[in-house]
């Protein structure tokens, strides 16, 4: 077993996803597809991980295994020196509080029923002895700490904007105090000026309570402007992690390269190349063998049909997994477990 | 001198609703020169679909046109008969919207859907017909068109079916094409390629694209002219270099400062304040007063009009009035 870094908050070892669902008559048919395939990933504590990668790679599966919403078929994920995986039913309850999730529309996981301050309150009233006067400043100061005002708790979900909605499940989000917070694409059904305000929001909560983030976006300049590191994945993988500015400024993989030069930048003479991507994103149902990338590789060789390429150390902290990384010297080929 | 392809002339829609008159366009004007990518750009809600609609006279009840005029190759289309528009829309401006999948029929295959369309506007063999749908499953990147028109739409990615529409878009040989956020479903490495496609069609064929958007990067790389609507109005226009190197709207220099860009990280995004007013209560005077900081006296009683910042440039601001120009 390899020591645990005191700064290390997360690990999370060969994890592994398969989601089975059954079709027909009578359910005879399986469809089976590998969300996650054997994913290493570590967390700092304090620290934003971003993750990218197109639809359907398997970012919102990773989030909900990583804070155990959903139970990973393979795989080993140890929080703060615990085992979660292992856990029974009362300490994952607990578990609960220490981590949570803030999801992409908000007005889904919020009960339309329910008023601003009750929604607030929920997680205490579950999880706390909260309650009367305590219980109400608590709530009004959660909803302060996201920038609401009393003028918001008497309303109900539909009468807020899309931004005022995602403070109300961030304030939610913190009621418990978390360490670690799964932020998926919490921005993306934001208009630019509101998702600004939510962004700079959420690195003042980071900073106030040491949260460590993982933020997982399809928007490339939010996720560099946010992350400290990021991973990038691609159906089921991940095959490049490195710092933000390494990731933007040296990108090995061609499948980050193409990602980065694919998101189109507010400047009329940036007088870029766009890389473009042949065909598509092939179904996690049935990914291509060797590596899984090679189908769409603009320098895409024989062995990457064969073989899935390994991992290797590119720089401080950074690696991508790649065979064009293959001809560097052989000691740079690294086993994922001693890099991460 | 040159007409420009199409000219939007002091459009006004308004939607009648229980709570009230929605105004959601008040007062636009802007054209289109031929063999020109023009982006509409703005943040939801702002009318960016309902002037894409307006152009082909197809504003959803319960809004209606109430005042402009649409002068597109020289005609204005304001007038004309139902039977007459549908012949326009057929032939000589189509559209393409978000979803390509709500827009394609599910019962026909790629090729009978663009198949129908055409024999309904042109009067060729069937054989032809066939060949020129082939050819344009060609020409937008479709791989193996003979096999692909025989596929449903569903057996279609995003992409393709994106690629379907625009083939179908062109069938006709339009002059313009309006795309409604024709990209905003699909995965960025995708959408370059569909961004790609059209620059193609505009270089090759010199067709006009009216593309409607709420990303400034997409317009930066994709246009050539720009308009940005705020609130049912336009804020600022002029040339990509104008907007996004010397934007003059504060409204405009808010968004480009609220993106995040290469080196934000450890900084704050700039914020602007408040939110987009309702079309139901609009404030007297500029519709951007109460967000803006740059904020007069006069501002919150009078509506800017268009003030001329440089021949190719506009803005409705009044810091703009003893700067740069005239009033219209
Ligand atoms: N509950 C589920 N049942 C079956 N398949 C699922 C389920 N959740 C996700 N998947 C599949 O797993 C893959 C990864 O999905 P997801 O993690 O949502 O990707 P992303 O968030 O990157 O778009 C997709 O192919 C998706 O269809
Ligand atoms: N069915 C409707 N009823 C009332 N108002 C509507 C309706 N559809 C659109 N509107 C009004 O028109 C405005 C512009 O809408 P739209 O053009 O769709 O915005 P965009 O495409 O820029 O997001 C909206 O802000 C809204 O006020
Ligand atoms: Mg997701
Ligand atoms: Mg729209």
């Amino acid at each position: 077993m390899i020591a645990i870094q005191e700064s290390t908050l997360l690990r999370a070892e060969k994890i592994s996803m398969e989601f089975v669902s059954r079709y027909g008559f009578l359910g005879r048919h399986q469809h089976r597809v590998r969300a996650l395939d054997s994913v290493d990933l570590e967390i700092q504590r304090g620290e934003t991980l971003g993750i990218v990668g197109e639809s359907g790679c398997g970012k919102t599966t990773l989030g909900r295994c990583l804070i155990r919403l959903i139970t990973p078929t393979a795989g080993r994920i140890v929080l703060d020196g615990v085992e979660i995986l292992a856990l029974d039913a009362s300490a994952l309850r607990h578990l609960r509080r220490e981590m949570q999730m803030v999801f992409q529309n908000p007005f889904s996981s919020l009960n339309p029923r329910m008023k601003v301050d009750d929604l607030v309150a929920e997680p205490l009233r579950t999880h706390t002895d909260l309650a009367g006067g305590a219980l109400e400043e608590r709530v009004e100061e959660l909803l302060v700490e996201v920038g609401l005002g009393a003028e918001h708790m008497k309303r109900h979900p539909h009468q807020l904007s899309g931004g005022q909605a995602q403070r109300v499940a961030l304030s939610r989000a913190l009621a418990l105090s978390p360490k670690f917070l799964v932020l998926d694409e919490p921005t993306s059904a934001l208009d630019v000026s509101v998702q600004a305000q939510i962004i700079n929001l959420l690195s003042q909560l980071q900073e106030r309570h040491g949260l460590t983030y993982l933020f997982i976006s399809h928007d490339l300049s939010v996720v560099r402007h946010i992350s400290d590191r990021i991973a990038v994945m691609y159906l089921g993988q991940i095959v490049e992690l490195a710092s933000s500015d390494a990731i933007f400024n040296s990108p090995q993989h061609p499948y980050t390269q193409a990602l980065i030069s694919s998101t189109p930048v507010p400047d009329p003479d940036s007088g870029r190349e766009r890389i473009i991507l042949e065909g598509n994103v092939p179904s996690p149902a049935n990914p291509p063998a060797g590596c899984r990338f090679h189908t769409r590789c603009p320098y895409v060789m024989d062995i990457c049909r064969r073989q899935e390429p390994k991992a290797h150390a590119v720089g401080e902290g950074h690696w991508a997994a790649c065979h064009l990384l293959d001809k560097a010297p052989s000691d740079s080929v690294i086993d994922l477990q001693l890099i991460n | 001198m040159n007409q420009p392809l199409l000219s939007v002339e002091d459009l006004h829609v308004r939607f009648r609703t229980p709570l009230g008159d929605v105004h959601a366009i008040r007062g636009i004007s802007f054209s289109i020169e031929r063999g020109q990518i023009m982006g509409l750009v703005g943040e939801t809600g702002c009318g960016k679909s309902m002037t894409g609609r307006s152009i082909l006279r197809l504003v959803p009840q319960p809004g209606e046109i109430t005042r402009g005029r649409i002068l597109f190759e020289g005609r204005d289309l304001m007038p004309l008969s139902e039977d007459e528009m549908h012949k326009i829309r057929g032939e000589r401006i189509a559209m393409i919207y978000q979803d390509p999948a709500a827009a394609l029929n599910p019962v026909f295959s790629i090729g009978q859907q663009i198949f129908m369309v055409m024999e309904q506007h042109q009067a060729n063999s069937d054989v032809d017909t066939r060949q020129r749908v082939i050819q344009l499953l060609e020409d937008v990147g479709l791989p193996e068109p003979m096999t692909l028109y025989n596929a449903y739409p569903h057996e279609l990615s995003g992409g393709m079916q994106q690629r379907a529409m625009i083939a179908m878009a062109l069938s006709s040989d339009p002059s313009l094409l309006i795309a409604d956020e024709p990209t905003t479903a699909l995965d960025v490495t995708i959408q370059a390629q569909i961004l790609d496609l059209l620059i193609t069609l505009q270089r090759s064929r010199g067709i006009s694209i009216l593309l409607i958007t709420h990303n400034l990067g997409i317009v930066a790389e994709t246009c050539q002219r720009v308009v940005v609507l705020y609130a049912g109005r336009i804020a600022e226009q002029g040339d990509v270099g104008d907007i996004f190197h010397r934007p003059h709207h504060p409204y405009t220099k808010g968004l480009l400062a609220a993106l995040p860009n290469p080196g934000s990280r450890g900084n704050a995004l700039n914020v602007i304040p408040g939110r987009v007013p309702s079309g139901l209560d609009l404030p007297p005077g500029c519709t951007f007063a109460p967000r803006c900081e740059y904020v007069m006296d006069h501002c919150s009683q009078h509506q800017p009009g268009l003030f001329t910042v440089s021949p190719s440039h506009e803005a409705a601001c009044f810091l703009h009035e003893e700067v740069g120009g005239k009033k219209p």
